[in-house]
């Protein structure tokens, strides 16, 4: 299409027009789009028709409309999976605050050695998991551990973490926040970058030190950063497994674990229905209800920012 | 939502991965001459690779129309890739089967009866352990010929019982023989324990315990849980006593420190363990020289649970009769004689020599004496909803949160109530 034609168009023409600039973008996002709709889009719809019903174990179902989910009401395995995952997911912010710090001292000016620290935080971002929680699961064991062996030097006999109903949790919090700070201080480091030097140049000349720049310029400007921050690790947290599934023991020794009761989480209940006991359509009305969870959290999220993000 | 999405999109990888296989299998020969034929064969135990390609070459040189392509599926993903495969109509055309989910599988019309065949070609199935015979029959039919056997048996640490100056267990020997060593052997102050009540482990703790106590665990119909009845509950107090009394370590210990490994660092005096760890204590350093076998003790009665895997065919393979063809071979006396050298226990009587001699430092007819004692494992259409059923009530025993008596009672309500559901 030329500049002449499109000067000399009439209305409905260049509607026209916009629609064939629309159609190419639908075909641009195609590949993509039509990846989603299959692989992500269909089965949360089928997940949600499947959780209207009974699944044989090889498939076949017959439809028993609410009765999942009036036994998801009554289940109390549910209520504390619940309980303890909403604990977590609570427990886990704490890994913003501790990430801001961090990304703070990071970004002070002349510090030696940057590059390594990052690194070193950055770390456990970029290591399996699953590695992870095995070397975590050492630590933490309560007759060999490094944990119990520095706490014994100190005349402190220490409990078996990961089997002690009174510190698992904690234990498996500890994990999370340690392997997620890296990852949101890159972000947070990102954020305080762009924030402009003049403000801290007008700040400096009217006298505010290095601790109130931080406060009064830093934190408000950084406050869009930790919305995001806040909003990814709460979905993140909710949806919990792999962690709680190798520190806290998998298959038969999880469920053998005095503290199985306060670590189990509602992803790992929905796994033991889906692919252990045969259970699968109480298993899709686990995965909506946690669904339905995550959207309003969300939503709640999007509601409280407007009290206390700043948007520059 | 993420996370479900993905693992449908998993799952629906692993039956295209699975589909997209077993499509490749099928090349039609010549028409109308013999069909050259390609089967896919399931297992999971790495260990076993070689020696399941060594018996499907076997196979070939006397079928020359017939090539096995042999799959590995490690142990935890093979039962949910193949209830995936089972699910969209592509299961392998062979597979290994187990006890706990036999029923699972025969009932939902995913393997293929065998009695015709095994009528027509005569098979003598009285060459197996019975108990193994009657695990692989659902409605009154036979749905796979064993594979393989193993039964338990206490392994025992030389050293431990030379330091505390205790007789080595005799073949004989009862549960108050097997209670008054664990207390020679027990030294809390040094983190040595008689046993270990493993809670993880039924087929080689409690479903013994419970067997040699005159109870039992499912009713023969399979429709009522034993966990009620006082001679069951013994069987399982023999454990939570242990704990009780400092001779196990207790649970807590246990969920960090797996009791195989207590015994592998000289922890744990006796283990309660299967045949197949013989492999495991002959390569271990510490073990190697330091343990021996002995049958399990005897309570009411002696009693070992015995279990195998078995060779099963897809209910949809394209290839039901060269499929059987290689069960038939799986399950013979040549088939036998080979696996034994290299596997397990050969389930084909007669054919466990070779076994027992590939390690003389250990007594390993053991294993194979107790067969004429052994008890069948329990198992019925959904095995593995009560089994998550006895970790969820009797971890409160093991803790000693709740006597025994009711955590077990518990334990058969709930039991009874997934039975009524199958």
């Amino acid at each position: 299409m030329t500049l002449t034609t499109r000067r000399g168009a009439t209305k409905p023409a260049r509607r026209r027009d916009r629609a064939v600039e629309a159609l190419w973008g639908y075909a641009f996002i195609a590949p993509i789009g039509l990846g989603l709709a299959v692989f992500y889009l269909w089965p949360v719809l089928q997940t949600a028709y499947f959780s209207f019903t009974e699944w044989g174990a090889f498939g076949g179902h017959t439809w028993t409309g609410a009765a999942n989910y009036l036994r998801l009401i009554a289940d109390p395995e549910m209520g504390r999976a619940l309980v303890n995952t909403l604990t977590y997911t609570v427990l886990g912010l704490l890994a913003i605050p501790l990430a801001i710090v961090f990304a703070a001292l990071l970004n002070t000016k002349g510090l030696r050695g940057v590059g390594v620290y990052r690194t070193m935080f950055f770390l456990p971002v970029v290591t399996m998991p699953v590695a992870i929680a095995m070397v975590w699961r050492w630590l933490y064991n309560g007759e060999y551990g490094l944990i119990n062996l520095v706490l014994s030097l100190v005349g402190i006999d220490g409990p078996n973490w990961i089997a002690d109903p009174d510190t698992a949790l904690y234990a498996l919090v500890v994990v999370g926040v340690w392997s997620s700070v890296g990852y949101n201080l890159i972000i947070f480091l990102a954020g305080m970058q762009a924030i402009p030097k003049e403000y801290y140049e007008a700040a400096a000349i009217d006298g505010a030190g290095p601790v109130r720049q931080f406060v009064k310029v830093t934190l408000p400007l950084l406050s869009p950063t930790a919305f995001f921050v806040s909003v990814i690790s709460v979905i993140g947290s909710l949806q919990l497994f792999d962690l709680v599934y190798v520190i806290g023991g998998s298959g038969s020794s999880a469920r053998s674990n005095p503290a199985f009761p306060r670590l189990e989480t509602v992803v790992q209940l929905f796994y033991e229905r889906a692919f252990v006991t045969n259970d699968r359509g109480y298993a899709a009305a686990i995965v909506m209800a946690l669904l339905v969870l995550i959207i309003a959290l969300t939503a709640f999220q999007f509601r409280l920012q407007r009290r206390w993000v700043h948007y520059a | 939502m993420r996370k479900s999405a993905r693992l449908g999109a998993a799952v629906f990888g692993v039956v295209l991965a699975v589909s997209a296989c077993s499509a490749g299998g099928d090349e039609p020969g010549a028409a109308g001459g013999q069909e050259k034929v390609t089967l896919s064969y399931a297992m999971w135990d790495n260990n076993q690779k070689p020696v399941m390609e060594e018996l499907s070459k076997a196979f070939t040189a006397t079928h020359p129309d017939i090539t096995v392509n042999v799959q590995l599926t490690p142990w935890e993903g093979y039962w949910t890739k193949l209830k995936a495969a089972a699910t969209g109509g592509a299961a392998p055309d062979v597979f290994w089967m187990n006890g706990p989910n036999f029923q699972l599988y025969a009932s939902n019309g995913v393997l293929r009866p065998l009695e015709e065949e095994i009528t027509n070609d005569k098979v003598d199935l009285s060459v197996y352990p019975k108990p193994l015979i009657d695990l692989y029959t659902f409605d009154g039919k036979h749905f796979g010929l064993p594979k393989d056997m193993d039964t338990i048996g206490v392994w025992y640490n030389k050293t431990l019982f030379d330091a505390k100056k205790v007789p080595y267990p005799a073949d004989d020997w009862t549960w108050d023989d097997f209670k008054s060593a664990v207390a020679k052997l027990s030294d809390p102050a040094k983190g040595v324990y008689g046993t270990a009540a493993q809670l993880t482990s039924f087929q080689e703790y409690q479903y013994n315990t419970i067997d040699q106590a005159g109870g039992f665990v499912i009713s023969p119909d399979g429709k009522k849980s034993g966990y009620d009845n006082p001679q069951t509950i013994e069987g399982l107090r023999f454990w939570t006593d242990l704990i009780k009394n400092k001779q196990s370590p207790d649970l807590k210990t246990m969920t960090d420190t797996f009791p195989l490994q207590l015994f592998e660092a000289g922890k744990i005096a006796m283990y309660w363990g299967g045949s197949w760890n013989v492999s495991e204590f002959a390569a271990n350093d510490y073990t190697k020289d330091k343990v021996d076998v002995a049958p399990l003790p005897k309570g009411q009665k002696q009693a070992t649970i015995i279990h195998g895997v078995a060779n099963v065919v897809s209910a949809k393979t394209e290839h039901p009769a060269q499929a059987w063809e290689f069960v038939k071979f799986l399950g013979s006396k040549q088939a036998a004689d080979i696996l034994g050298k290299k596997g397990p226990i050969p389930a084909y009587n007669g054919t466990q020599s070779a076994w027992v001699a590939a390690h003389p430092e250990f007594k390993l007819q053991t294993f194979l004496d107790a067969v004429a004692y052994a008890a069948p494992f329990p198992v019925s259409k959904n095995t593995a909803a009560w089994n998550e059923a006895e970790l969820t009530y009797l971890t409160k025993a093991w803790t000693g949160e709740q006597p025994v008596e009711k955590a077990a009672t518990e334990l058969a309500a709930a039991m009874n109530a997934l039975l009524a559901k199958e």
